[in-house]
């Protein structure tokens, strides 16, 4: 065995926190973590808390991330294990395709993560909010992470291709169905704009 | 839910990663996509001393034919295999079973290697590995070797891999002459793991008899379940209704044999030996009646 703590040791020990580098919405965060920590755990310490914990072994869906531009689980994904890829969390979302708000409409005041600084809710999470998708909202990032992988990756995926990976997550809310038409709706108003 | 905890290092190669298992001893595990060894620690079910994180390693990322005979690295994610538009004909089942694994980011990061290391007997690959008569390469520091898939899934989530080594390939031999396979299963919700699955691969000749026959089930026994006499039977034969229906009845007893034997000692949850049965009926002639139409 390498002496632990040694340059050349390639372990890094278990009880010893690590500092991990991390590429998440295109800026750099540093997180302290035990190798044995979730990258979901090391967003949520590093106050990057819209990434939700619900199951915590894969099956709920609620901490879904992008990771290199694919949807994961970011319970099931270790936070040393993400060094090296781009991570985008719903933090990361509003902003991005910006819409005019209307009179009245929420712009969030850049606090909790909420949108702030003149950012703006994103087409996905516009379709959301307009269509009922969300009540309770604990299911919301993990599905708005899901539902922008899979239009980036897959724009003209079919209805039943939309359910099937939408039935990825857990909402029990909604029923489910206002979730596949706003992911729905969004694929089309994309479309029309020919984006 | 946390994992308990264990040194990590991230291997660059597989050499270094043979090296890191070595040097960690018995207690030590790769780590792949993480898809099942990350739950299984959160649940302290499996709690290894060190884990070599093989997930960076990109010469074993490959799907190529080799002589008629195709080879997939084992860090192929199912996504990729699930988007190998190429697998078609002898390949369709792998392409097929790749998609029916649990959820889509589960497929982002779940691993060929890891699901046939892993074994659960109700996993999709194992189940075509059996069908197609695939051979996995196990290295380690001091050498390779290659194992037949019947002699390598041993028991559930046991197989032939020693503590140092690791697959590094799964090999699926030249198919005979116009061999095609398709996958079925049956899950209650989608992304569920399978309660039955049958890989069927069938070569017809000109003649449209036909003249190599593989039936391999999952979710019904311990390992994946040939059911030979069901082979037997439609070998030499053409692929008629009443010559299908004769042999989903010979698969279906096959593994009602097999998950009798195994849902005594609990290891088939959900579902008694009855339901598996006639579902196992319904796979194998849903698949043979997709067999007997030319693609
Ligand atoms: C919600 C959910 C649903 C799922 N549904 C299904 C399903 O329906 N069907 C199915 O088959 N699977 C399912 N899985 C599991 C998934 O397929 C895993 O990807 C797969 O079983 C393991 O692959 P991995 O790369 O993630 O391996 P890991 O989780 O990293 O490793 C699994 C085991 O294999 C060992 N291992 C991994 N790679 C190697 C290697 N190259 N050599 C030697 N040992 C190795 C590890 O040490 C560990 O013991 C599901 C998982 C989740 C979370
Ligand atoms: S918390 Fe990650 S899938 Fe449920
Ligand atoms: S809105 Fe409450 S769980 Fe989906």
């Amino acid at each position: 065995m390498n002496e632990t703590g040694s340059r050349q040791d390639p372990w890094l020990p278990p009880l010893d926190p690590v500092t991990v580098e991390l590429d998440v919405n295109d800026s750099l965060v540093t997180c302290t973590v035990e190798p044995r920590r979730t990258l979901a755990d090391a967003l949520r310490g590093a106050g990057l808390t819209g990434t939700r914990l619900g199951c915590e072994h894969g099956v709920c869906g609620a901490c879904t991330v992008l990771l290199d531009g694919r949807p994961v689980r970011a319970c099931l994904v270790l936070a040393v294990q993400a060094r090296g890829s781009r991570i985008r969390t719903v933090e990361g979302l509003s902003g991005e395709r910006e819409e005019p708000t209307g009179p009245g409409e929420y712009e969030g005041n850049g606090e909790n993560g909420e949108p702030g600084g003149g950012a703006r809710l994103s087409d996905v999470q516009r379709a959301f909010r307009d269509g009922g998708a969300l009540q309770c909202g604990f299911c919301t990032p993990g599905f708005l992470m899901l539902a922008q992988g899979l239009l980036a990756d897959e724009p003209d995926a079919s209805a039943e291709r939309v359910t099937d990976v939408l039935s990825s997550n857990i909402c029990r809310c909604t029923g489910g169905v206002p979730i596949v038409s706003a992911v729905r709706a969004v694929q089309r108003a994309r479309k029309e704009a020919g984006s | 839910m946390k994992p308990p905890p264990f040194a990590y290092a991230r291997a660059a190669g597989v050499p270094e990663a043979l090296a890191l298992l070595r040097d960690a001893g018995e207690d030590a595990k790769i780590l792949a996509g993480g898809q099942s060894l990350v739950p299984l620690m959160a649940y302290r079910l499996a709690r290894p001393s060190h884990l070599v994180d093989i997930g960076r390693i990109t010469t074993h990322r490959y799907v190529r034919g080799d002589g008629g005979g195709l080879r997939v690295g084992a860090l192929v994610r199912h996504l990729e295999l699930e988007r190998a538009t190429g697998l078609t004909g002898p390949w369709q089942a792998l392409r097929e079973a790749a998609g029916r694994i649990g959820h889509h980011p589960v497929r982002v990061r779940g691993t060929c290697g890891g699901s046939l290391a892993h074994a659960d007997p109700s996993a999709e690959l194992p189940v075509v590995a059996a069908a197609l008569d695939a051979s996995v390469t196990l290295q380690s520091a001091d050498g390779t070797r290659t194992v037949p898939a019947a002699d390598f899934f041993l028991a559930p989530f046991i197989t032939a891999l020693e503590p140092d080594e690791m697959l590094v390939e799964v090999a699926f031999p030249a198919p005979p002459p116009g061999l095609r396979s398709v996958f079925e299963e049956f899950q209650v919700h989608s992304g569920d793991f399978a309660l039955a699955s049958a890989a069927v691969a069938v070569a017809l000749d000109g003649d449209g008899v036909a003249t190599h026959v593989r039936v391999a089930l999952g979710s019904v026994g311990p390992v994946p379940v040939r059911a030979r006499e069901a082979e037997e039977a439609l070998t030499g034969g053409r692929l008629t209704e009443r010559a299908a229906a004769e042999a989903a009845r010979l698969a279906a007893s096959a593994a009602g044999a097999a998950a009798g034997s195994s849902a005594a000692s609990g290891e088939v949850p959900g579902g008694g030996a009855d339901f598996r049965r006639e579902l196992v009926r319904t796979l194998v002639t849903r698949a043979l009646d997709r067999l007997k139409e030319k693609s």
